[in-house]
């Protein structure tokens, strides 16, 4: 009688848990998703009415006016374009960089091994400064261009490492038969350890893009008075910055005529829809890599 | 994370033999051997030079009195003055009290309740919902800070933030708190905005870990008797251990560069007090004015303090709990 009521208690405070515990994690689902749904519906509402507050998850008076009117907005388009150069051109380059250097990095044959490797990790623990990198670009003339967005960031040690590690979980026999049909090193790793390498490939690419998509500081620091090369996430912080200012967007003359009815508001949530909506229809199916690509590193250690 | 995987580099470097050492010639000849592999590696670490190393280099303005019409050598050295008006200027340690203040805070909760986050998300019960949370988690990550300072402006506004609609529907405060224009309200709102963007995304590298676990420790204890809190008190946190500690020294080093994209993004002039953080204090004082040398003596300050901060934390874990980065 005495186990049974002690067993009969623990599957009791187990369920108590289980509830709790569902609940807790409920709130967290509630609390990450509802701003962007809030963002959505606004977006979606008739800007006037949005004026009038109490939106939450649904439009009052659906339309994609505020849509309509963005895309009207030529600073947008710019930006858009700038935006995506940049995330094609600096994931592609990180990519052929990272799995580069990983690939001889991973070669235990490899005579300058771990002067490379020790060169690479060092530029995780420190760093110039924000001034003396800044400093650097006024010297190699790449303030106002838009190389500027690509040329810093190309080798990355986190991504190399993150590359390597899953080089070294192939097997080594690969690269041995491939070396015996006499392909040189380049060959091997064209042909044999990249088309492997495609699940941690996805990963990189992944934060490579997402990276150079949200990037804002370079475009302030460096191209901020340079409106050819402004991107996506520049012109959004211009817009967010005109709270209760009227709006940044007065000055784009395709708009100052509407800009009285138009409650920025709604504009406002709906550029800030355009910006984010292609890495969130992108990342969930990625999820499976990343989240072993992130692991590579953790479970090895 | 970028620490794991750089143990691993450097741990599997110093298992490999190193080359017995040959004649010049060998030398050449093992290059020229090689030659694709360096061909490979050379370009980038050329490249690293160039874009990581440089900067170092230009940390001889920090004790000169910059021009930047002139040349290296026309250049005029004044010693360390750059550095005594740095610690002479006030604001200086107001910004610093902010950047330790938000760092401690970022340091603390951003190290809890990813962990938290990891090991009751582990509990979950039904798969669907565990999946559907822990996807849900990513999300913000992979959102700009520019549009979370959007949204947590938005969210904390006065007129019809839900934040405060929550509250005053149930009767905590009885009109509208001004989050965003009240300075003493910054530091938290900064570090609730970081977890609300980071925790999914931290709490990978725990998960991964605790999948890690043996299955049939949890299995014996339970036949044991042991509660879902004693599992997790005995056996997934012991499990996670070294990857807690190396995590949490990755979080030290990183203490007082704490980046300031979302100081930048969320603050505004009224709660510059408490907003401004070393790297903004650079800008401010140093890029947007023309003071390059003053700004250098200020990036030049926090890289120093950064790197002491982590060869500290990782000496004092090293003798402590035998795990390091480096």
């Amino acid at each position: 009688m005495a186990t049974n009521s002690k067993a009969f208690n623990a599957t009791r405070s187990e369920k108590v848990f289980d509830v709790v515990n569902a609940i807790i994690m409920g709130v967290i689902l509630i609390i990450t998703l509802y701003p962007f749904l809030n963002v959505l519906a606004i977006s979606l509402n008739d800007s006037t009415d949005t004026v009038r507050g109490g939106i939450y998850l649904w439009p009052r008076e659906f339309t994609w006016e505020n849509y309509k009117t963005i895309f009207g907005y030529s600073g947008l388009i710019q930006g858009l374009k700038i935006t995506v150069l940049r995330t094609l051109s600096g994931t592609l380059l990180g990519l052929i960089s990272a799995s580069m250097l990983a690939y001889t990095l991973s070669r235990p044959d490899f005579k300058s091994r771990k002067f490379v490797s020790t060169f690479l990790a060092m530029t995780m623990y420190f760093s110039g400064g924000l001034v003396p990198t800044y400093m650097l670009m006024r010297h190699l003339e790449l303030i106002g261009t838009f190389w500027i967005y690509i040329l810093p960031g190309i080798v990355s040690a986190f991504n190399v490492f993150i590359i390597r590690s899953f080089i070294d979980g192939l097997p080594y026999a690969l690269q041995e038969s491939a070396k015996l049909d006499g392909a040189n090193d380049f060959t091997i790793y064209y042909k044999v350890i990249l088309p492997l390498c495609k699940p941690v490939l996805a990963t990189i690419a992944l934060f490579l893009a997402v990276g150079q998509w949200n990037s804002w500081f370079d475009t302030y620091l460096y191209n901020g008075n340079k409106p050819s090369l402004t991107t996506l996430q520049y012109e959004l912080m211009k817009v967010l910055a005109s709270t209760n200012q009227g709006s940044a967007m007065t000055n784009a003359n395709d708009l100052a005529n509407q800009m009285a009815q138009i409650s920025p508001e709604s504009i406002k949530m709906a550029i800030t829809i355009v910006v984010t909506l292609p890495i969130l229809i992108v990342y969930p199916f990625l999820q499976r890599y990343f989240v072993s690509g992130m692991t590579l590193g953790a479970v090895k250690a | 994370m970028e620490t794991l995987s750089a143990e691993n580099g450097t741990r599997n470097v110093s298992v490999t033999p190193e080359p017995p050492k040959k004649r010049k010639k060998g030398i050449w000849q093992s290059i020229v051997q090689q030659k694709y592999l360096y061909l490979m590696s050379l370009p980038f670490v050329i490249w690293l030079f160039v874009f990581n190393y440089l900067p170092i280099w230009g940390w001889t303005m920090a004790f000169q009195n910059y021009k930047p019409s002139k040349s290296f050598s026309e250049q005029k050295w004044v010693g360390f003055k750059n550095f005594v008006d740095l610690f002479q200027d006030e604001r200086f340690y107001l910004v610093l009290r902010n950047t330790l203040a938000m760092s401690a805070l970022g340091l603390i909760f951003g190290f809890i309740v990813p962990l938290f986050f990891a090991v009751f998300l582990n509990e979950l019960r039904g798969n669907i919902f565990k999946r559907t949370v822990q996807t849900v988690s990513y999300l913000p990550h992979f959102v700009s800070w520019v549009v979370v300072g959007g949204i947590i402006t938005k969210m904390l506004s006065i007129d019809g933030g839900i934040v405060n609609e929550l509250l005053l529907s149930m009767h905590i405060i009885n009109e509208p708190i001004q989050f965003m224009a009240q300075g003493k309200w910054f530091w938290g709102i900064v570090t609730a905005s970081d977890i609300w963007k980071e925790t999914g995304w931290n709490a990978i590298i725990y998960l991964a870990a605790i999948t890690g676990i043996d299955k049939e420790l949890y299995e014996a204890s339970r036949v044991d008797g042991a509660g879902r809190f004693r599992q997790i008190w005995n056996i997934t946190l012991p499990g996670i251990r070294s990857t807690i500690s190396v995590l949490l020294i990755m979080n030290i080093g990183h203490l007082i560069g704490i980046g300031f994209e979302k100081q930048f993004q969320l603050q505004n002039s009224l709660v510059r007090d408490f907003s401004e953080v070393l790297d903004l204090y650079a800008l401010n004082y140093g890029i947007n004015i023309g003071r390059f040398s003053y700004g250098t003596a200020i990036s030049m300050f926090t890289s120093v303090v950064s790197i002491i901060l982590l060869f500290t934390a990782n000496g004092i874990m090293k003798k402590t709990t035998k795990e390091s980065i480096m």
